[in-house]
């Protein structure tokens, strides 16, 4: 459905894409995760016919982008990160009389295809009032609507929940879900709990290049390499330093007082993780065994270590 | 396609007031070009203390002023506002981001320029017509009855012209990708084309002269300046191609 084969993009210095590859089937929601900077965007821009790359070559449903003749873009909908509009316009307006007819929909069809847009997102009472009012999070919700009027085959989604509140986020994420099967999804984002929950396939991109694609269980169990979870009453000193430099650990991370420690050999690291944190007078508040978390795997891959 | 993008161009201008302001303007324009023309010289002449012997000096006006005051308002007053009117529309698309929402729809990126292009040009043949009408009635009323045939084709005149300064606008709006940089391009294209328009020879040849023609026309003269509307016509074919070809490989 997606297929990016060796994109490669440079912005005078910085090299945004670096030989990236992917591939979308059919019906999934492909979680695209990586840290602000990865390449989420410059891909998605590609995609959508906004950037060319310097060489590599990308297609949707076997149409090669950027080849004359192979014009993709109403095959797909696309939510950029930052949406804008027309401020004077109001919603209903904006899907009615300007995107609907772009796709050829006009009339009554145009009409009823923007309320139902329109009550999808949660826009309805908004949709006479002037869009230069509108909120972030409404603005990513007329984003969502105007993606969706022509029900495109795929959705390319540049973090589509990050301006929203958490009722909001739920909302799309859920509006997400209905369309798995029907639609292909390629979501961007960084928010890995959105990931875990509504995407069958994850593609882990750093520095412009994929670490990782698999599916989402799958890439779960692959690293399910033990982790230890400690909580203390008074911090770690120098105990972070030391365990970081063991050959059994793999990962720290840090998170206020809490450390979360991947490891290799569960036995020998339980037994020196214990001895070590007693020797530093360590308070130890809670000592457990716990599974990755897709944060713990994005983490290790994409290199960010304690 | 393009009627989609037309009618969008056409609301905005409303809904935004350009429409309007533009309109007043022309219709001010063309109301006061044969006021000033008639009244000026009375003016003068009612003020106190005036050297003796001057007032002698100051001529009775006639058609032919109320014509030359009428080209040379509106050029002045054409050329700020469709510079001022276009010089954004492209460049503030991109600045916004409504260019990217834009152009991840089927639309082609020449039918976008082109519904600008339209879009001004339009707005200008009205503001022409409102300009022209209002200069007829004042004209009718304070002097005689202008040649009715004659005086639209001055307008005609007139609107190439100020479409020139209209299309190196937009061309401006497209090759910059800030508003400001925009403004820097379409004011720079004016003073390029006041520079050239003055030099020697070529002045001839040059869209301003076009003004001179249609002012011959309406007061029988023998002006003609073939070449300037062959050059005008020109520049504004060239100016809305390299507007095309910019935005079609342009990197949004």
């Amino acid at each position: 459905m997606i297929r990016i084969e060796n994109l490669v993009k440079t912005y005078g210095s910085v090299r945004a894409l670096d030989g990236l590859s992917l591939n979308v089937k059919p019906g999934v929601v492909y979680g695209f995760l990586g840290p602000n900077g990865a390449g989420k965007t410059t891909s998605m821009r590609i995609l959508s016919g906004l950037a060319r790359p310097d060489s590599g070559r990308a297609w949707i449903m076997g149409k090669e982008i950027g080849k004359p003749g192979s014009d993709v873009r109403s095959l797909i909908g696309v939510l950029p990160e930052e949406p804008a509009f027309y401020g004077w316009m109001t919603p209903r307006e904006y899907l009615r009389d300007f995107v609907a007819p772009l796709y050829a929909m006009r009339g009554q069809v145009a009409a009823r295809r923007a309320d139902e847009l329109l009550e999808i997102v949660g826009l309805q009472e908004a949709a006479n009032r002037r869009i230069s009012g509108f909120s972030r999070g409404m603005r990513q919700r007329m984003g969502l609507a105007q993606a969706l009027v022509h029900e495109p085959m795929i959705l390319l989604l540049d973090e589509p929940v990050s301006a929203l509140d958490p009722a909001g986020r739920k909302e799309v994420l859920d509006l997400i879900e209905t369309l798995r099967g029907k639609t292909t999804i390629l979501l961007s984002t960084h928010i890995l709990a959105d990931v875990e929950r509504v995407c069958d396939v994850v593609g882990i991109i750093a520095r412009g290049r994929m670490v990782v694609q698999a599916r989402r269980d799958d890439l779960l169990t692959r690293y399910v390499t033990p982790l230890f979870e400690i909580e203390t009453d008074n911090g770690f000193g120098n105990w972070l330093e030391w365990v970081g430099k063991q050959a059994f650990v793999i990962h720290v991370t840090v998170s206020g007082q809490t450390a979360r420690v991947l490891v290799k050999d569960i036995s020998m690291a339980q037994k020196a993780l214990l001895e070590s944190l007693a020797g530093e007078a360590i308070s130890v508040r809670r000592f457990e065994m716990v599974h990755p978390s897709l944060e713990d795997v994005f983490l290790r891959l994409t290199g960010k270590e304690a | 396609m393009l009627r989609t993008l037309l009618a969008k161009e056409f609301r905005e201008q409303w809904r935004t007031w350009k429409m309007v302001v533009f309109m007043a303007v022309f219709l001010i324009t063309g109301i006061s070009s044969p006021v000033l023309a008639k009244y000026t010289p009375a003016l003068l002449k009612s003020i106190p203390n005036l050297p003796a012997g001057l007032a002698d000096f100051i001529p009775t006006p006639t058609l032919a002023d109320s014509v030359a005051q009428y080209l040379k308002n509106t050029e002045q007053f054409g050329i700020l506002l469709v510079i001022l009117l276009t010089m954004s529309v492209m460049a503030q698309e991109k600045e916004r981001g409504t260019a990217a929402m834009l152009l991840t729809k089927p639309v082609s990126r020449s039918a976008v320029i082109l519904a600008k292009w339209l879009t001004g040009m339009t707005m200008l043949l009205a503001g022409l017509l409102v300009d022209g009408l209002a200069c007829l009635a004042y004209t009718a009323v304070l002097f005689e009855p202008l040649p009715f045939g004659a005086f639209w084709i001055l307008n005609l005149l007139l609107l190439v012209n100020l479409g020139v300064y209209l299309t190196v606008a937009l061309m401006a709006s497209t090759l910059a990708r800030t508003q400001a940089m925009a403004a820097a391009g379409a004011f720079g294209g004016l003073v390029v084309l006041i520079i050239l328009g003055s030099i020697p020879r070529l002045g001839d040849s040059m869209p301003g002269q076009l003004a001179n023609w249609g002012s011959s026309l309406v007061l029988k003269g023998d002006i003609t300046a073939w070449p300037a509307l062959g050059v005008a016509a020109a520049m504004i074919v060239l100016a809305l191609v390299i507007a095309c070809l910019r935005l079609e490989r342009e990197e949004i």
